[in-house]
């Protein structure tokens, strides 16, 4: 299915909220105010300078942006040993694995907390799959002094250990979900079970852009700093465009925040990185690849099911990119054409991983090492002119056990 | 008349009462529910993600399915019911993605041929009709619809366009099982709604004994229990059926005995 293309693909969603086929409200009906409510909050805000000016603040002074970007001399070499002389590409990265709190996801909590304070919520929950979503949110609600509860799988706690704990030194709790696969998407369920019978006093910060209308809107917006930053800091320090992007995709958000800014850039080529898991032919985590159309979560988007619309369980080495679904843009993008999508092995992502610990002295997130095994071999195959810029969304302090375990080193 | 109408302008509240399909013996546990004294039945369709439900359903949901209960074998269910009971309305209730899978024409279809009278989708509100609503209508398949106290006046006759069979008052904003609804609340909200709808009202969401479901009973056309009988089928296995039978006639005589006919709202 491939629409006719469009004169601009930076105007979704449509005022229902659908990208295209996707995306929409599938709530329940004790929701539906809510998401209501948030969507004409959310729309007051964004006429508000205000609002804009103090998210911009924190952005600057709490977070620590603008985010550097970096051109990965060592990493190009390493990459052009392995190709003939006309080949491999420069590969630049977006940091914000230097963000506060060590990922992306902290630009949405911001936005995410300023829209909760001006609706008068007293008490915040989220879900959270790596942690870094979790840190973050308790982060800011650290920050502007409200109460917090994070919604964890079991599965996950158990192997992002560090990110528990720095949760609840940052004064959230954190509670285990121990339904379904015990990971990202059983504890969205948990999360959406809290919501609904806290409808009064709490505002539900979601981590990724997907979810009901008007969160995967507002989720691509906080997140677009990033891809507005790079776009300017691009054209400053090389008068030109990047020729590819490239970001690892759990639900999408640091993928479409990258993104979004750089879509009518008709030159500029969009690569969205899934996890593959122990292959598509076996448990993996890539619904584009490997789903099809459905709807959970609050919105219509692809998903890994059965025939009969069962959610199938996920499987990555990342957790953060452990979900059977995608956010809905993705969904539309992939339909539409305009950006492609391949899937990464957790064997290949460890690779990546450990190569960019030894070309560059950084120590990515298993997230964003799938986005690197990408770019490693994109770049092969490129023109040594060209440009390849991929999101180091976040760093790896918090996977180091799963890698020495992955890599049979006992810590 | 429908099955729905016709239960609904009996002279009595209507009890409604809901299992997961594929949970136990459900034709047995059907079977009861009817022999106990239920008007309306509620068959949940089981769903990996039942984020609407409370930990008894949700329970429920994952042994139906880790015993592998397909959705044909949900329509089979149905339509062997509707054999049995000729009379009694069936209701499907459950999450959008397994009922749209195959596209809403092939749900309402297999509805339509299995007699099912209505469907309860928890996850697609009025501003998403447009991905089942047409196809069950066009099938005479009523589609029931939710509200809750976060419904409010201003947003009711939305919820209302569309809708058929009965209105079902969510009771509490929450999940499906414990909590307990306070009674003067929902006669205030039953009032408001039939106040705007000739639907029939029936409430549910945290009623599970005999006494509840008789104070709603008075104010009320019907009332759903869910969680509670849900329990049952899991506590007692294949020796379910008589203790389902017993209590949903308990919950019956309650009800009965609950209002004179000459009582019940127009
Ligand atoms: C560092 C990092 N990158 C990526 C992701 C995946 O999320 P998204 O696709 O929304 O960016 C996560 C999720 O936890 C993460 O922690």
């Amino acid at each position: 299915m491939v629409a006719p293309t469009p004169n601009s693909y930076r105007t979704q969603p449509d005022s229902e909220g659908h990208f295209g086929a996707y995306g929409g409200r599938y709530v329940a009906e004790t929701l539906m105010p809510l998401v209501l409510e948030l969507e004409a909050e959310y729309n007051r805000a964004k006429a508000d300078p205000a609002f804009r000016a103090e998210f911009d603040y924190l952005l600057e002074h709490y977070v620590g942006r603008p985010s550097p970007l970096y051109y990965a001399e060592r990493l190009t070499d390493a990459v052009r040993t392995d190709c003939d002389d006309a080949h491999g590409a420069e590969i630049w990265f977006k940091r914000d694995e230097l963000n506060h709190t060590g990922a992306h996801k902290i630009n949405n909590c911001v936005g995410q907390i300023l829209l909760a304070i001006r609706m008068g919520k007293t008490r915040i929950i989220a879900e959270t799959g790596a942690g870094q979503h979790g840190v973050a949110t308790a982060t800011v609600a650290a920050r502007f002094g409200l109460p917090c509860v994070i919604y964890m799988g079991a599965r996950d706690m158990e192997r992002q250990a560090p990110n528990v704990f720095r949760m609840k030194l940052l004064g959230a709790q954190v509670i285990g979900v121990e339904s379904g696969a015990r990971t990202l998407k059983d504890a969205m369920n948990e999360a959406l079970r809290d919501w609904v019978a806290n409808v009064d006093d709490t505002f539900y910060i979601i981590g990724t852009a997907a979810g009901p209308h008007p969160y995967p809107e507002l989720v691509r917006d906080f997140q677009s700093v990033i891809g507005t930053e790079a776009r300017a800091q691009m054209l400053a320090r090389t008068e030109r465009l990047p020729d590819l992007l490239v970001a690892a995709i759990g639900g999408g958000s640091n993928a479409i925040g990258l993104f979004h800014p750089f879509l009518d850039d008709k030159d500029v080529a969009m690569l969205g990185v899934e996890a593959a898991g122990h292959g598509l032919d076996k448990q993996h985590a890539a619904s584009l690849a490997g789903g099809a159309p459905g709807i959970l979560h609050g919105n219509k988007t692809y998903l890994l099911q059965d025939e009969d619309g069962q959610i199938a369980e996920a499987h990555s080495i990342s957790a953060g990119l452990d979900y059977p679904g995608i956010g809905p843009e993705h969904a539309w993008l992939k339909d539409s054409g305009r950006v492609e999508y391949t899937a990464v092995t957790d064997t290949e992502a460890l690779t990546a991983f450990q190569l960019l610990c030894k070309t560059e002295g950084i120590i990515p997130a298993l997230e964003p090492a799938h986005a690197i095994a990408a770019v490693v071999d994109r770049a092969k195959t490129m023109p040594r002119d060209k440009i390849v810029l991929a999101n180091l969304c976040g760093r790896g302090d918090k996977d180091i056990f799963t890698v020495a375990e992955a890599l049979g080193v006992e810590l | 008349m429908t099955r729905l109408a016709t239960t609904f302008s009996a002279n009595r509240p209507a009890l409604i009462a809901f299992i997961t399909a594929g949970d136990g013996d459900t034709a047995a546990n059907l079977d009861a529910l009817v022999a106990g004294g239920a008007d309306i039945v509620e068959l949940g369709m089981p769903f990996t993600d039942p984020m609407a439900d409370g930990p008894a359903i949700q329970a429920a949901n994952l042994r139906s399915l880790g015993a592998g209960t397909t959705t044909a074998d949900i329509f089979a269910l149905a339509g062997d019911f509707r054999a049995r009971h000729p009379a009694v309305p069936l209701v499907l209730m459950g999450y959008a993605n397994p009922m749209v899978r195959r596209g809403p024409e092939w749900l309402a279809d297999q509805c339509q041929a299995a007699g099912v009278d209505g469907v309860i989708c928890v996850d697609i509100p009025v501003e998403e009709d447009a991905a089942l609503g047409p196809a069950l209508r066009a099938a005479g398949v009523a589609v029931i619809r939710l509200a809750t106290p976060t419904t409010d006046a201003a947003r009711l006759p939305a919820v209302l366009e569309g809708a058929g069979g009965f209105l079902y008052y969510v009771s509490v904003a929450g999940v499906t099982g414990k909590q307990q609804a306070a009674g003067g609340a929902i006669a205030d909200a039953v009032a408001r709604l039939k106040a705007a709808t000739d639907l029939p009202v029936a409430v549910g969401f945290g009623v599970r004994t005999p006494d509840q479901a008789a104070d709603i009973a008075r104010v009320a056309d019907g009332v759903v229990v869910g969680s509670a009988i849900v329990e049952l089928i899991a506590q007692h296995r294949e020796n379910a059926p008589s203790r389902v039978e017993a209590f949903v006639a308990s919950l019956r005589r309650a009800m009965d005995g609950a209002r004179q006919p000459e009582e019940i709202p127009q």
